[in-house]
């Protein structure tokens, strides 16, 4: 590329949402032909400054340069016509539409109606080898092929400065490979790409130039050649351990058998499809999978809340199906849902009330039909101490703390009374790395303590570095189990539906 | 391009459908409910049987080709009628048990055949004119096919639209009153229209501007506006009476259209409004699904976060479009005083408007569909009206419960889940 001048520039942006300061004053510069990573943790500001760039937010500093010009946007159509394209981590596609009817939407003129729209999806596909059908209904493509849509849409409008916002979360390793392709395939024809994420290894692997981001502000600029630990501390700003400490697993007789079970959805799918596996007291089951393939069913089943459930889940010989939730948690079953903002917490409700929100009936917290108040408080400030929860006070609303301290709520409630059965699902979705490390040694402890412990996540490392032994699921069934040590190719593979022996077959032949 | 580019060898599978490996899930609902009404059939048709024929009067005195009346002896007919329902039930347990899928002739068969034995039932010793029957059909069912084109689009545009029942209030006293005032009925039309249009630009503002629950500000605004037109109807039109008598819309009679047996006289000999009626219903369906317009009208009530991000103004374009369903709406009202009635009274449109936004339900937020569901009302209430003048064994409070239990059942049982445009009733916020 002979363009030595920035493709687009970002100068002391800085961004409010009331006292918080998102954004504080920073600087990027990305040139054509390069990918640059913005690296950061959950909440460090990645979004906010790109949704800035997009139109979608007003900075309320700051300035956005395209090929040195000084461009104003009022709305994501503006960003659009200057030839900024994103591919949105909450994919931007009406589900009810098809690809081409998305492509289409708002710039029904420029792509000439519906067939001129069909006409460019098929061109884009062919060109980076795409295998979509311009009529599918979004709502019936995988994740992957949805994400390609959004990619075409971008396209289908010729960015030149592409943004790709956590791409990587919904995808398997198979298909973070082939986004990577396709990537450097864009960089190849002269286009600018940043690519925000908070995963190492892909920005080891993809990266021209790397810019940290940390609590809003730009803390510096990292070598590709960096290892991962120098990535994460200066992510984190402070020395990170990455791996997950852990002794040899000392088994119990505690048991949780799960057994041929399945549950359908309101139109008759198996969304679990005839799942069989037992959880040993002292060991960590972890589930793998790409989100949406039955894993949220499955701990629903075992929590008593989908209705369409057959088989059996039984937890030291009683079988807990059909039973209702509340008989569920008086077994001894502790449960991280993986929404803890929808499920896990009610969000006007003060710390205290949460921590006590499952333990209302009979002693210690209510007396003849009344609460406690006293034993609601001791037990609150008792919890928020061991939890390490960062709040004013026990008063406080709990939907008003950070995604780290509202999960440590959820934590500190479940593991707070006698457990014989813990499932966590998702446990560190959207959680800050401190607070990734104190769940997992929470999660650690409780193995520990010689109970069954399920952990469903879509993370490939979280599951590797935290399980006695993995299961991987796919479109509602297990596809095997196999101990922590597998590799991640395998583990992708299976997570992509081919079963391990398939594999061990295909590499001995 | 021209140098296509080699597709790389290990390109990933095509992608597979996303369709999960099913159980197969029984529903007997709709089995259950056939034989339930299977069984009230044959205790009123053939247990409680009456004696006689019923004559159904197929043609009018003015029409070109005559068609003789249809004589039924009612046992009989009474008898086969059970017959043939027991027999659908049955397929439809038998296709239930086996699984396989029988298209929507199944209902509409047993509805049809409900309806005629249900008819020559009560009509036993009379005679029922279909062509009034059909003809009053067409009359009962405009303002809810207007009032459901206004839900349609407004809630395919995101916003919950309870107010049909104030557009259509508001349009008919508005409509009544300037077409007294003017002497001109298409003025009063318009004016009708325009009426309509600011109750919804009401219920566009509190929505969109200012995050009212907009369910909320739906019932407001009916309460609101009966209670105004109410007012000014026994405060000023009583004390004015010139001010309350439009003339009517002309009846225009289409040559040859208009002779066509049995539903000719019902549907072509009408006024604007009816035929109005018949291209506005096409040309929104055609709009919604074929347009630049429909695509932008259900992307904002779908998902209008990725409708701002490829740069649709979504909240000014809600606005315009609840504008637009007001104005269709105001059609509606304005046949009340214009067409149907001659006069504005209180509170004359009854409850139609929730009859219309069930008919919207009913009709999955498909225009077709909520104007053959609109139909359906209609028909039940011109059943209603036909039965009580030829005097019929049900007592007529129970006729008048006829449209309403339909909606319920309609509502709430015979449909599977349909499935609302899944923004609407949610206020988009900018950052």
């Amino acid at each position: 590329m002979t363009a030595e001048h920035s493709s687009l520039e970002l100068r002391g942006i800085t961004k409010r949402f009331g006292a918080l300061t998102a954004n504080d004053h920073i600087d990027l510069e990305v040139r054509a032909g390069e990918i640059h990573c913005l690296l950061g943790e959950n909440g460090a500001g990645k979004s906010t400054l790109m949704n800035v760039l997009y139109g979608l937010y007003r900075a309320d500093e700051g300035e956005i340069l395209l090929d040195g010009q000084v461009q104003r946007f009022a709305g994501p159509g503006d960003a659009m016509r200057a030839g900024i394209g994103m591919v949105h981590q909450h994919f931007m596609l009406i589900p009810v539409f098809t690809v081409a009817e998305n492509v289409l939407l708002g710039h029904e003129r420029e792509l000439g109606g519906l067939s001129g729209a069909k006409q460019k999806v098929r061109e884009i596909s062919q060109r980076f080898g795409f295998d979509i059908d311009p009529d599918a209904r979004i709502e019936d493509l995988p994740v992957g092929v949805q994400q390609r849509v959004e990619i075409i849409k971008a396209l289908s409008q010729d960015a030149k400065v592409l943004v790709f916002d956590e791409p990587t979360a919904v995808l398997t390793p198979q298909e973070t490979d082939e986004l990577m392709a396709v990537m450097q395939q864009l960089r190849g024809e002269g286009r600018a790409i940043v690519f925000i994420t908070h995963k190492l290894r892909e920005v080891r692997a993809i990266a021209d130039r790397i810019t940290v981001i940390r609590l809003g502000r730009v803390v510096g600029e990292a070598s590709p050649q960096s290892t991962s630990t120098e990535l994460a501390s200066m992510m984190v700003g402070r020395p990170v351990e990455l791996t997950v400490q852990k002794d040899q697993p000392v088994l119990t007789d505690n048991q949780l058998e799960v057994r041929g079970l399945t549950v359908l959805d309101a139109i008759g799918q198996k969304v679990v499809n005839d799942v069989s596996f037992t959880v040993q007291g002292g060991e960590v089951l972890c589930i793998a999978g790409v989100q949406g393939n039955g894993q949220t069913e499955l701990t629903e089943a075992i929590l008593g809340l989908q209705h369409r459930a057959r088989g059996a889940i039984l937890l030291n010989g009683t079988d807990l199906l059909g039973r209702s939730v509340r008989e569920v948690l008086d077994a001894g079953v502790g449960f991280v849902p993986e929404d803890r903002k929808v499920d896990g917490l009610v969000g006007d409700f003060s710390v205290a009330e949460n921590l006590m929100l499952d333990r209302y009936r009979g002693e210690p917290f209510s007396k003849a039909g009344t609460i406690d108040r006293g034993a609601r408080d001791s037990f609150a400030e008792e919890k928020m101490g061991a939890f390490d929860v960062r709040a004013q006070g026990i008063e406080t609303p709990v939907g008003t703390l950070s995604g780290g301290n509202q999960q440590k709520v959820v934590l500190a409630r479940e593991l707070g009374r006698p457990l014989a059965l813990f499932v966590a699902s998702q446990p560190t979705r959207g959680l800050d790395v401190g607070s990734i490390e104190f769940v997992h040694s929470q999660i650690i402890a409780t193995r520990d303590a010689g109970i069954p412990v399920i952990v469903v996540s879509t993370e490939l490392d979280e599951v590797v570095g935290l399980a006695d032994r993995i299961a991987v699921m796919y479109r509602g069934g297990v596809v095997g189990i196999v101990p922590s040590d597998t590799s991640r190719d395998v583990l992708g593979l299976m997570m992509a539906g081919e079963r391990p022996a398939d594999h061990a077959e295909g590499a001995a032949a | 391009m021209t140098t296509q580019q080699p597709i790389d060898a290990h390109t990933p599978a095509p992608s597979e459908p996303a369709a999960l490996e099913r159980a197969v899930v029984k529903h007997w609902k709709a089995p259950i409910s056939y034989a339930v009404i299977t069984v009230v059939a044959a205790i009123l048709m053939v247990g409680l049987a009456r004696e006689g024929d019923a004559t159904l009067r197929l043609a009018t005195a003015s029409d070109f080709i005559q068609l003789p009346d249809a004589v039924m002896p009612v046992r009989a007919t009474g008898g086969v009628v059970v017959l043939l329902l027991a027999a659908l039930t049955a397929l439809s347990f038998w296709a239930t048990g086996t699984a396989r899928r029988l298209g929507a002739w199944l209902p509409i068969a047993f509805g049809v055949l409900f309806v005629v034995g249900f008819l020559v039932w009560a009509g036993a010793g009379a005679m029922i004119p279909i062509p009034g029957l059909l003809f009053a059909t067409v009359g009962l069912s405009v303002p809810l096919i207007f009032g459901a084109m206004g839900g349609v689009i407004s809630e395919r545009a995101g916003v919950v639209n309870i107010a049909i029942e104030a557009q259509l209030l508001g349009g008919a006293f508005t409509g009544a009153v300037v077409a007294s005032a003017t002497g001109s009925t298409i003025v009063g039309v318009l004016a009708a229209m325009v009426a309509s249009v600011l109750v919804s630009m009401v219920l566009a503002v509190f929505a969109i501007r200012y995050l009212v629950e907009q369910v909320i500000v739906g019932v407001v605004l009916n309460v609101l506006v009966a209670g105004l037109t109410n007012f000014l109807y026994s405060s000023v039109l009583t004390a004015n009476p010139a001010l309350n008598s439009p003339t009517r819309l002309p009846r225009i009679r289409i040559p040859g259209l208009a002779d066509i047996p049995i539903i000719g006289p019902a549907m072509f000999n009408q006024t604007i409004i009816v035929y109005a009626m018949y291209l506005v219903v096409p040309l929104i369906a055609w709009g919604l699904f074929k347009t630049t317009w429909g695509l932008r009208l259900r992307a904002i009530g779908e998902h209008p976060l990725a409708a701002d991000t490829v740069g649709i103004r979504v909240n000014p374009l809600r606005f315009w479009n609840v504008s637009l369903a007001g104005a269709i709406a105001g059609l509606g009202g304005a046949y009340f005083t214009l067409d149907s009635n001659g006069a504005f009274t209180r509170e004359m449109t009854a409850g139609l408007g929730y009859i219309a936004l069930a008919a919207v339900i009913f009709g999955q937020w498909h225009p077709i569909k909520a104007t053959a569901a609109a139909l359906l009302f209609g028909f039940a209430s011109a059943l209603q009206q036909t039965l009580g003048a030829i005097g019929s064994p049900v007592p007529s409070e129970f006729m008048l419960m006829l449209p309403y239990v339909i909606t319920i059942l309609a509502v709430a049982g015979f449909i599977g889940q349909s499935r609302p445009p899944a923004a609407s009733g949610k206020a988009y916020i900018k950052q």
